[in-house]
């Protein structure tokens, strides 16, 4: 480790922070547009910044001992309690920080230049790009956080700034209702970061994350190996925190926030509901991977098992949605699960840690095409002034940018041979062929229905009946479609980027091999998708109404999202509200406030009854006076002595 | 006058001590109650006298203490008139049970 290398990179979170600080500060003083461009400045800076790092770190400096090394760049004690305990603030440059610096500052700068078309006119514009800066910094910090507890500290900040801008519309009553929603359902998950986080420090006595994460000699090591009901402390800790990791990334069954976010603006989705904060979860374990791997293969199991079941889950669902910002919420959700389910399946050294690779690929493929299909849909939703599939159809004649680059987006989350989604889908299918093939065939089979889902969506918006529109739907401004073009782009090359020779579990440079047998499955089966979606959805015909209605059972269940808010809801309002909460309001308004109460009344009534002996007759006073002094002296002459 | 007993200086003292009790009682007038006030220390002023006379002729501090409460006495009334004239001004009246204002 090199001290002090890459000292530059601070300057990416610093200069989002002042960034935020002035616009929060003076936004509106001043030109709503100028807020914009200063936020747009700041984060194209840190885009800047963060490819010259990239560039230095893997192709100037490169290999160390036929590795990627660790630098912290930056480490500074923030908060010192006792000796013993203090904690940092510092920049980590690693490969997956680095890889995420460039994930995150991409998006966002994506995503900056886009709202200034798609927010235009917008009465809180300023606002807008105040809170985006304030989630570009947060995240930033969570991406190059030297230690667990900074980590957590900007881990709870995005989910700040994401619940201000899901409730940016914050008129609307359902706006307001799904910010609260994401705010408390991921801050319920977080409390399972913070105790593992807590249990991990307290066995190992650092939150340092090198310290921590170290493969020769974990730090964890010591911790006692049996702990509570027959699981080891450490399982419990990094369980814990895969809690966490669960709730920001909405895996099931903590995913119920997810939907409802994309009542806030469409970019905002695109940035913070599909490419960045929900991938932190995923983040958080590839980054305590060597924890995982060798301490807690249990946890690890349970990565995968919800990761795969979560995939499985929201892909069913995303096939009867029609809101179309909501397909695209569940596809996320999906996608994640994909994710997580790679870096359970993965191994540690060489090709045994695929999966991890895969996972960070398929993080850095999904960012770029499901912002493009968000930014996609926000132009879409910006032509057709509806959210609803039902309300489109037949838009390639009007929107033509946006059809190509929404048509490349969908291949290539289809996994479509070239398209960027075809290799990292390609590679979590062999790590998962490799440890188990029942994950094989499930993420196969969810790959098929993903290719079903978005080209239903694709083919009911831009194909399907011609339709005449009380608007002209009206291609989006440049500055809407040249973001679009650009992360069509990426989605289209990024491909082609050797990934395992970048990132690894172990951090060395392996090569990937072209699986035959499981790409050309894969590739069938997204073939398949895509002709079944073709049949049914291209020319208006009455097939998909029957589908539904021969497997109406399924069909209810899926379109209701399988009632999970609804099993929430019954949950929090029978069980909690109706027995513990009442019954413990019953306790505090009777037993706690009748003790206080009747203590208040008592003094109340007494004094009541007292008062009339202060008459202000002072002859009475008088007569009191010396009748006590009497009975003294009758005291004293008859009794003392 | 050697022959009149010390029980007989007590007896006349407690009746000017009650005396002025019932007179600091009973009367509205504040004037009326200041000059009980004034019994009650020549009551007291009386015991102290009478018994440094019978108890310790040779000595003078009784004679001397009631000397004292004589000259406090005067200060008294003239800080007690005072206060009576203040009391009229504000309320035009010394009826003691009229000037109730200090109460709950």
């Amino acid at each position: 480790m090199s001290e002090a290398l890459y000292l530059y990179t601070v300057l990416i979170p610093v200069v989002l922070f002042l960034s935020f600080l002035f616009t929060g500060l003076f936004g509106n003083k001043m030109n709503p547009i100028v807020t914009g461009f200063i936020s747009t400045a700041a984060i194209l800076f840190g885009l800047v910044v963060s490819y010259y790092t990239a560039y230095h770190y893997f192709f100037v400096d490169g290999l160390i001992d036929g590795a990627y090394p660790t630098h912290i760049a930056f480490d500074m004690e923030w908060l010192r309690f006792t000796p013993m305990l203090s904690i940092n603030m510092g920049v980590l440059i690693d490969p997956i920080s680095i890889m995420m610096l460039i994930v995150v500052t991409t998006v966002s700068a994506m995503v900056h230049i886009y709202s200034f078309g798609y927010m235009k006119g917008e009465s809180g514009f300023a606002r807008f790009y105040t809170f985006l800066s304030l989630f570009s910094f947060s995240m930033i910090g969570l991406v190059v956080a030297s230690n667990l507890f900074q980590m957590y500290m900007f881990w709870e900040l995005v989910g700040v700034s994401s619940y201000l801008l899901i409730g940016y519309y914050y008129e609307k009553p359902s706006a307001v209702n799904a910010s609260k929603k994401a705010f408390i359902v991921t801050r319920f998950a977080d409390f399972g970061f913070l105790t593992g986080m807590l249990l991990l420090a307290y066995f190992t006595g650092t939150f340092d994350l090198v310290a921590l994460t170290n493969p020769e000699g974990l730090a964890i090591a010591s911790a006692p190996v049996m702990g509570f009901l027959g699981i080891s402390v450490v399982t419990w800790a990094v369980g814990l925190i895969f809690i966490g990791g669960a709730g920001k990334s909405a895996m099931f069954p903590l995913h119920i926030w997810l939907p409802d976010a994309m009542e806030g603006p469409t970019p905002v989705s695109a940035l913070i509901h599909a490419a960045t904060m929900v991938v932190a979860g995923v983040y958080l374990v590839a980054r305590l991977f060597p924890i995982y791997v060798f301490s807690a293969p249990g946890a690890l199991e349970m990565v995968a098992i919800v990761g795969a079941f979560s995939s499985v889950f929201a892909a069913i669902i995303a096939i009867t949605q029609t809101d179309i910002k909501r397909v695209l919420a569940f596809s996320t959700m999906s996608q994640i699960g994909y994710m997580m389910m790679a870096l359970g399946v993965s191994g540690f050294y060489g090709e045994a840690g695929t999966g991890y690779m895969a996972s960070m690929f398929h993080l850095f493929n999904h960012a770029m095409f499901k912002s493009l299909l968000f930014l996609g849909a926000g132009a879409i939703i910006h032509a057709v002034h509806s959210n609803y599939m039902t309300d489109m159809g037949n838009l390639r004649k009007y929107l033509p940018i946006t059809h190509i680059t929404f048509l490349i987006a969908a291949l290539a989350i289809s996994g479509i041979y070239p398209f960027s989604g075809f290799f990292s889908k390609d590679e979590i299918l062999v790590a998962a062929m490799a440890k188990n093939p029942i994950y094989f065939w499930v993420e196969w089979a969810v790959a098929g229905l993903t290719a079903f889902y978005m080209f239903r969506l694709y083919f009911s918006i831009f194909w399907g009946e011609k339709r005449e529109y009380e608007h002209k739907p009206q291609e989006a401004p440049l500055s809407m479609t040249i973001p679009l073009l650009l992360l069509a782009v990426a989605s289209a090359v990024a491909g082609f980027i050797p990934f395992s020779k970048f990132v690894s579990a172990d951090r060395i440079p392996f090569e990937v091999h072209f699986h035959p047998l499981i790409a050309y499955p894969s590739l069938a089966v997204a073939a398949l998708g895509i002709i079944v979606a073709a049949v049914m959805y291209m020319k208006p015909s009455k097939t998909p109404d029957k589908i539904a209605g021969s497997l109406s059972g399924i069909y209810k269940l899926s379109h209701n999202k399988f009632y999970i808010d609804e099993i929430y809801l019954w949950f929090t309002h029978t069980i909690i509200f109706g027995m513990v909460a009442s019954a413990a309001s019953w306790f505090d308004r009777n037993i706690i406030d009748g003790f206080l109460n009747g203590i208040a009344s008592f003094t109340n009534m007494v004094s009541e009854k007292t008062k009339g002996l202060q008459s202000g007759q002072l002859q009475q006073y008088g007569i009191y006076m010396i009748s006590g002094v009497l009975a003294l002296f009758l005291v004293f002459i008859y009794w003392i002595s | 006058m050697v022959d009149i007993p010390v029980e007989h200086f007590s007896y006349i003292a407690l009746f000017v001590f009650f005396a002025g009790l019932y007179g600091f009682f009973t009367r509205k007038n504040m004037i009326a109650m200041l000059m009980s006030i004034e019994l009650i220390l020549n009551a007291v002023n009386i015991q102290f006298v009478a018994f440094n006379y019978y108890l310790y002729p040779d000595l003078m501090e009784g004679m001397i203490f009631s000397l004292f409460i004589i000259g406090v006495a005067a200060a008294e009334a003239a800080v007690a008139i005072a206060i009576i004239i203040n009391v009229y001004r504000r309320f035009k009246t010394i009826n003691v049970e009229k000037v109730n204002s200090m109460k709950y």
